[in-house]
């Protein structure tokens, strides 16, 4: 015990005798540790090789995974191995230097920024307040191309759609939906035609036309035309954070966002029974032609999707 | 013949006592001067403990990311152009998709070894963003960022920082429905910043969602200026980390003034290479074994299509949760509006959280009126209120956390979605303060333990002759003898080492 305890006091690494007991191996038995390890590098040297076969023979990724992973993994554990069973057992020890110079360095130090430096700029108080403004304005005007260039102004475009009086309600492909085709209870996506491809048409007009039965849906006050034949559209873009209001709970007609569960009473003007949403789905005005094709009476009568500052 | 001889000897003897590579080192010593300096970088001590290989996790998990990102970037295409797919994956062909999309894809089964190295990407991303999370939790439980390592611990929050969002862009390059999904939430959370919030969004996007830009920056952005940042912090990590020295734990022999463990070379570089191998085989076989993110079943990007449990990567999920989980209360006033409903979970509750992070240093030391340096680490016990703290902040993340999972858990466990909610909202607030008090109580109770963190002494049994049992304490091995878990008193002040004598800075003593 004592003996080992003497071994256990850190020493300095440095001017060590060879034959010190620090920098003898930490194993007992390092002959058996050596051949521990020397099969840990024949195993990992094979699969390396055996990585280079897969890879040769264009085997399956996980044979690649495999061979590489498992060949860099018992390499590694042989060189741990190595490191802490067959090399100097230590514990060494080495002194930390105080970081902080000594006071004089130190007041040396400031006072040549100080009195050297700053006393030739207090000196030139015009000269140093003309470089900085020069600078400075520089640093604000070079803001202007590197930030302005980036993207155009939001100008109106969040408040408005591209739905428009008479716009042709399309399905994905562009095919005009028309009265009759949607049975009672169910729900598909439309876009204003010729724009159900671009990404504009899918992101912003991007709208979900629901059929309703007429017993239990509660008419909003100004919008008794709205919804012809129990033919309803609301906004697809969750007034939360955008998502598509993509899930229909028939049983309880809820439009459901999957991404943080918000409900949207799809009877009752589409307002958030339930989640994070604070507002309702805006409700897009319908009519239906005489030919039987659902079209928009107007825009939105307010911006779609989340929430932002200009929004009154 | 005997000439040659003797001329090879000559030239050994020449050489010196250390051979070739000696006097390779000379040449290099008279050119640069590395032996002074690099004799004591090979000397220098790292302390052993198992914790500090935390931070070694995340290092070279960083170094998996970067050399398997190289591969990826040879591949993918960073282009919102729309292309009609005809691969080797027979279920997309003929479907219209990004350019993005299409090369993720395309490098994930035509190119050979691409998917596992798409795999080893984005585990080892994973792994990076944990490790860092869990090194952070051990440098605040131990005391380590206490002067003079604040700004260290800066640096590394700001790391944290990086990481999360690179691993953000990253997730969102293969641009299929998932991380589609995952952009345009970031887009809606950059809305909701009042005053400047549209414009943010739309200098971000190059215009309204989804703009043609936000692809192409995502990359320049994943692949050059995030990681830049983060490699330059890294440098200056290890740097101060080097200046500095290690910390360590108390125990025999150590002191403030010193360090205890294994040299540089070769003790420490054969262990941390080893190490590194090990992170990379075993980053090398989650990615042969464990699938992650498989774009090529949710499909290419649609604005207006979703899937049903869609979640974020981990470290995103406390946000996810708290969107979750905060209440409907959108702000309007004046004419205008602050979507508090996204502003407050998204952007002030991370803006409020980092910042504790960057200010903890500053505030323990206004509490403690601790001026000293410290380099003797703390036993998280022994520091009972600051262990509380950490577990309590650490209690609410995990709530926000599964809070980012209320769907899947209402349909798992069969009870209502609103049930859910209300138990995630009453735990996410009461989580902190049910962990403070026991995190206190245990840290005190477990300070108060006598031999408390030391390793059991092992009885061995016998069975004698006759029939009789008999215990006796086996003789101590190897790590036992040391008392390194035993807690020693952290001394409160530490008095200054002796002071060099002042010299005069004013003139120089130059040899020669």
């Amino acid at each position: 015990m004592s003996q080992l305890s003497e071994h256990r006091t850190p020493v300095s690494i440095q001017g060590l005798a060879a034959d010190d007991p620090h920098l003898a191996p930490a194993a007992r038995n390092p002959r058996l540790v050596e051949r521990v390890i020397a099969v840990n590098f024949v195993v990992g040297l094979a699969l390396v090789i055996g990585f280079g076969a897969c890879y040769w023979v264009n085997a399956a990724p996980w044979t690649l995974g495999a061979t590489m992973g498992g060949g860099l993994f018992f390499l590694g554990v042989g060189l741990v191995a190595w490191g802490k069973y067959l090399m100097p057992r230590g514990p060494f020890v080495e002194e930390r230097h105080p970081l902080a110079s000594n006071p004089v360095e130190r007041d040396a130090f400031a006072a040549a920024i100080v009195e050297r430096g700053g006393g030739v700029v207090k000196r030139r108080k015009v000269l140093g307040g003309l470089l900085g403004g020069g600078l400075g304005a520089f640093g604000i005007v070079a803001l202007f191309p590197l930030l302005r260039s980036l993207g155009p102004l939001p100008k109106g475009t969040l408040f408005h759609t591209d739905w428009r009086s008479g716009t042709y309600a399309v399905d994905q492909t562009g095919r005009r939906v028309s009265v009759g085709e949607l049975a009672i209870g169910s729900i598909m996506t439309v876009f204003p035609e010729g724009l159900q491809n671009t990404d504009r048409g899918q992101a912003v007009d991007q709208t979900v036309l629901i059929r309703i039965s007429n017993e239990n849906f509660v008419t909003q006050k100004g919008r008794e035309t709205w919804a012809p034949k129990g033919y309803l559209a609301y906004s697809k873009l969750c007034t939360h954070l955008g998502c598509p209001v993509g899930l229909y709970e028939q049983q309880l007609q809820l439009l459901v966002c999957p991404c943080h569960q918000s409900m949207f009473n799809a009877t009752n003007g589409a307002i958030p029974e339930f989640g994070p949403a604070p507002r309702p789905l805006p409700q897009l005005p319908l009519y239906i032609d005489a030919e039987g094709y659902v079209r928009a009476q107007s825009d939105y009568h307010e911006p779609v999707g989340p929430g932002f500052w200009e929004r009154s | 013949m005997s000439d040659a001889i003797t001329t090879k000897r000559s030239r050994r003897q020449s050489r010196g006592p250390y051979g070739r590579l000696g006097s390779a080192l000379n040449e290099l010593d008279d050119r640069v001067g590395v032996a002074k300096g690099g004799r004591s970088f090979l000397d220098k001590i790292f302390p052993d403990h198992w914790s500090f290989m935390l931070g070694e996790i995340a290092l070279y998990s960083f170094v998996v990311v970067l050399i398997t990102g190289v591969f990826l970037t040879l591949y993918y295409v960073p282009s919102q152009a729309i292309v009609t797919y005809h691969g080797s994956y027979l279920p997309l062909d003929g479907t219209s998709m990004t350019a993005a999309y299409a090369s993720t894809v395309n490098l994930s089964f035509a190119v050979r070894a691409g998917l596992l190295m798409r795999q080893m990407h984005h585990w080892s991303a994973d792994i990076f963003i944990g490790a860092i999370v869990v090194h952070m939790a051990r440098v605040f439980f131990t005391g380590a960022f206490r002067k003079p390592r604040e700004l260290n611990w800066t640096i590394g929050v700001t790391l944290l920082t990086l990481a999360i969002v690179n691993g953000f862009l990253g997730y969102s390059l293969p641009d299929d429905l998932v991380s589609g999904t995952g952009i345009r939430i970031a887009y809606s959370i950059i809305l909701s910043v009042p005053l400047v919030g549209t414009y943010l969004a739309f200098f971000v996007f190059g215009g309204n969602f989804p703009g043609t830009a936000v692809i192409p920056r995502f990359f320049i952005l994943h692949v050059l200026i995030v990681p830049a940042l983060i490699v330059g912090l890294v440098g200056a990590h290890l740097f101060l980390l080097v200046r500095q020295k290690h910390t360590q734990f108390p125990g025999e022999g150590r002191s403030e003034h010193n360090v205890v463990g294994s040299p540089m070379f070769p003790v420490f570089m054969a262990k941390t290479t080893g190490f590194m191998l090990i992170v990379a085989g075993v980053t090398a076989l989650l990615g042969a074994f464990a699938q992650i993110n498989p774009i090529w079943q949710f499909g290419p990007y649609e604005a207006a299509r979703i899937s049903y449990a869609v979640q974020p990567d981990w470290y995103m999920a406390f946000l996810d949760g708290a969107l979750r989980i905060f209440p409907s209360w959108s702000f309007h006033s004046f004419g205008y509006t602050i979507p508090f409903e996204v502003t407050i979970p998204a952007v002030v509750f991370p803006g409020l959280l980092f910042g504790l992070a960057y200010a903890w240093p500053a505030i323990e030391r206004r509490v403690t009126h601790d001026d000293a340096a410290h380099n003797l680490l703390d036993r998280p016990s022994s520091r009972p209120k600051r262990t509380a703290a950490g577990v309590a902040v650490l209690a609410m993340l995990s709530m926000l956390f599964i809070a980012s999972s209320t769907d899947v858990i209402a349909n798992f466990f069969h009870v209502s979605l609103n049930t859910v909610l209300w138990t995630m909202r009453i735990l996410v607030l009461v989580s902190p303060f049910i962990a403070y008090p026991i995190g206190y109580f245990v840290a005190k109770e477990i300070h108060a333990t006598r031999g408390g963190g030391r390793r059991k002494t092992v009885n061995v049994v016998q069975r004698t002759a006759s029939g009789e049992y008999v215990a006796t304490p086996a003789p101590a091995y190897g790590d036992d003898v040391a008392s390194e878990l035993e807690p020693t008193p952290v001394p409160t002040f530490i008095t200054p080492p002796e002071t060099a004598p002042p010299t005069d800075p004013g003139t120089r003593t130059v040899d020669r």
